[in-house]
């Protein structure tokens, strides 16, 4: 009886894991439409799919934790999206929305999505309005935080995309504030985000 | 009526003046129709332009300038009237000298002179103290007179007073610097040359007589634009430079010159915490042969080590020109800071450790991050040190932080590929020779171990006087230090975003706390170099150096 017990158990385990590897890990990648090596400078804004109407995946986006230092991630609603190019222009369209506090994000306010490219080598190129940088306050803490919200974001979020190059204008730029080199992609960074789980979810992304 | 012109009544007043003191004496005012005039010692008049001789007369004992040389250097008009009076106009005011009187109305204001106006044949004089005193009011180019040192300075130029003196000190010699009011300076060496560069546009310099065959100091000169050269004599040795304060206004530089050591004799020297090549190296320190005299010898010249492994110095003060960096709550911007903090540090190391420092701008100048690597490259520096002002977007944030290049993905290659760097290449006659290639964004690569050292030191010197944020050593992909080739950080002195920290950074006394802690964090990582090369080269300077110094007192 007790071994039967343990079995059903063990099955739920896994069958949760599964469900679990399936949608944060899996989804983004294993739904897209065409895979992401036939269209390698695909532009999202104007390829972007109709979505299945009113479904969503749970993303960890971040935001600038108490101490001012880190980010934190927060469990949060995104839109599915049927392509890399798709979800990952949800998953940055979410993460620039603004927040109510007590979340405080480390994007500029006024900073939008022009247009997103994901290459073969998994590379995305995520063009930005020039307001990231002109509203952006400056320091190398504050410029840390605001770029590696946007390459977190992606890589944590969608493992096909292993680094993140940001645009200014559909330009390369050297940085945003003057601290950060932006001329090539940059990998994921989690020691900038404040270990622990992820906050509880806050709502359906924008 | 018809209104009086303006100076009317001040003439009257004069004239009334004039005829009262004539009374008085009982004699009646009289024009001398001619003054025995001799040639005097020119002044030196300084402009933006530069230096031109302005000539002096002597008449009747005292120093006085030509009218007509004052007019069109200062473009005046002048104008005698029928009552013997002379009228000196600029822009509308007017400066009204009566013959024989030593008052003088200036736009209606009397101020008195040492001496009356003089004629001689068809020219007139005024005392020299006439342009501080009468002309200098109603000018609108500020007017500096010199008497003392025969100068008159036009503008807003910094020319500080330099009196020089030299004395035997022990073995050797000191030379003191007084400097009013106080200006940062740059001493550096190259051979038997010492030169002191203010930051000035010119000196005002009082220099001692010294003999040519000096043994250890033979000459003093200046040369432009601001700079007190020294000639060393043939048994100069070593040299220290200190620098001090005097008072709220005027600085000193104290340079002492030690006679070189004779063969098979040591360098006077005491306590000296770096080794030197003169056998054997004292694994500690050196005691002075008898014991030490008010009069005996002067102390060794810790901040000179024989081949010093710290020579150049680049600080780069962090954004600048259309680039504000961060702006505080109060209006605070992170480029003045950087540059405020740059220059005193730039002071504070050159004139206690004898190392040359740049600056990467020297005014409120726009910079690439590439110009400020690019000109430690080309200088050939030891040391990058780039000073910030940080920024949150939650205004609580506080605290210094120190950062060294990181490097993701590409770091372990990007690290190899500068090591691999240097390539054999076959030259005209046969042979080959090593030609070091290291691409502009690898350069830093293969100094992250150094410059992790040296952002250790400072967060460590920082520790107790400067606060530090939670994280103080971090590792992120800064772009004005990819390109250095050499040890390289970024300092983040503080959060601007905090008001509390903003009216901090902007206080002197913390400022000189930040320099003081960098400061002991270079002369760290200087013995830490040296540490370094005596272990890849022994029996060279750095034989027997100790561990990386306590932080107090090293150097000092």
């Amino acid at each position: 009886m007790s071994r039967t017990r343990l079995l059903a158990t063990a099955g739920v385990v896994v069958a949760v894991g599964l469900l679990a590897w399936l949608l944060f890990a899996r989804l983004p990648r294993g739904t897209a439409r065409p895979p992401a090596s036939a269209q390698p400078a695909a532009p999202a804004v104007a390829a972007t799919a109709p979505a299945d109407e009113g479904r969503t995946i749970t993303a960890r986006l971040f935001y600038v934790a108490d101490d001012g230092l880190h980010l934190r991630a927060v469990a949060r609603e995104v839109p599915f999206g049927a392509t890399p190019v798709d979800q990952a222009t949800a998953l940055v369209n979410a993460q620039l929305a603004a927040v109510q506090p007590p979340l405080v994000s480390a994007i500029p306010t006024g900073t939008t999505l022009q247009a997103l490219y994901i290459t073969d080598k998994g590379d995305a190129y995520v063009d930005l309005s020039p307001q990231v940088s002109q509203n952006h306050p400056g320091g190398t803490t504050a410029e840390l935080l605001t770029v590696y919200t946007i390459v977190d974001t992606l890589t944590v979020n969608m493992p096909a995309i292993s680094a993140v190059q940001i645009l200014l204008n559909g330009q390369e730029v050297d940085t945003l504030a003057g601290h950060v080199d932006l001329r090539r992609p940059l990998q994921k960074d989690l020691t900038i985000v404040q270990t622990g789980p992820p906050a509880a979810p806050t709502g359906k992304g924008h | 009526m018809t209104p009086r012109p303006p100076g009317l009544a001040a003439r009257i007043l004069l004239f009334a003046a004039a005829i009262a003191a004539a009374g008085a004496l009982g004699t009646a005012p009289r024009l001398r129709a001619a003054q025995a005039v001799r040639a005097g010692t020119p002044y030196t008049l300084l402009t933006a332009s530069g230096r031109r001789p302005l000539a002096t007369s002597d008449v009747r004992g005292h120093d006085m300038f030509g009218l007509d040389d004052l007019a069109s250097l200062f473009q005046l008009q002048v104008h005698e009237d029928t009552l013997g009076a002379l009228t000196v106009s600029y822009k509308g005011k007017t400066i009204i000298l009566t013959p024989e009187q030593t008052l003088v109305s200036v736009n209606g204001r009397l101020v008195s002179l040492p001496a009356p106006p003089a004629r001689a044949g068809r020219r007139w004089f005024v005392p020299v103290e006439f342009v501080g005193r009468a002309l200098a009011p109603i000018y609108d180019t500020p007017l500096e007179l010199r008497p003392e040192s025969r100068l008159l300075i036009v503008g807003n130029l910094r020319v500080p007073h330099v009196s020089v003196t030299v004395a035997p000190a022990g073995p050797g010699a000191r030379i003191t610097i007084d400097i009013r009011p106080r200006t940062p300076e740059t001493v550096t060496r190259s051979g038997t040359e010492l030169r002191i560069a203010f930051q000035a546009d010119d000196l005002d310099p009082v220099l001692p007589a010294v003999s040519s065959s000096g043994a250890l100091v033979r000459s003093f000169s200046t040369s432009a634009p601001a700079t007190l050269v020294i000639g060393l004599g043939p048994q100069a040795g070593q040299t220290r430079a200190t620098t001090q304060a005097v008072g709220a206004t005027a600085g000193r530089v104290e340079i002492d010159v030690m006679p070189a050591a004779s063969p098979g004799q040591p360098q006077p020297s005491a306590p000296a915490p770096y080794p030197t090549p003169t056998p054997p190296a004292p694994s500690a320190p050196a005691a002075p042969a008898t014991p030490a005299a008010p009069s005996g010898p002067l102390p060794g010249l810790p901040g000179a080590p024989a081949q010093p492994s710290l020579q150049t110095i680049v600080i780069d003060p962090g954004h600048g020109g259309s680039d504000p960096g961060v702006k505080g709550p109060h209006g605070t911007l992170e480029k003045d800071i950087t540059m405020a903090v740059a220059r005193q540090l730039k002071a504070a190391i050159e004139s206690r450790l004898g190392v040359r420092v740049l600056l990467t701008r020297n005014g409120d100048q726009t910079l690439t991050a590439d110009e400020r690597a690019s000109m430690a490259n080309n200088n050939k520096a030891d040391l990058f040190l780039s000073l910030h002002a940080n920024a949150s977007f939650r205004s609580n944030v506080q605290g210094a932080e120190v950062f060294y290049l990181g490097l993701d993905r590409d770091a372990a290659k990007a690290t190899q590929e500068a090591q691999a760097g240097a390539q054999q290449l076959p030259v005209f006659g046969g042979g080959s020779r090593t030609l070091e290639i290291v691409p502009w964004q690898l350069a830093q690569a293969r100094f992250i171990p150094e410059s992790q050292a040296f952002a250790q030191m400072i967060e460590q010197q920082f520790q107790g006087k400067v606060p530090l944020d939670a994280r103080g050593l971090t590792q992120a992909p800064l772009r004005v230090l990819v390109g250095a080739n050499m040890p390289a950080v970024l300092v983040e002195m503080g959060y601007l975003t905090n008001p509390d920290q903003e009216n901090q950074l902007g206080t002197a006394a913390y400022q000189n706390t930040i320099v003081q802690a960098l400061y002991a964090a270079i002369v760290q990582f200087r013995d830490y170099l040296t540490h370094q090369t005596g272990r890849q080269n022994p029996g060279g300077p750095g034989t027997g150096a100790p561990k990386p110094a306590s932080p107090q007192g090293a150097g000092r």
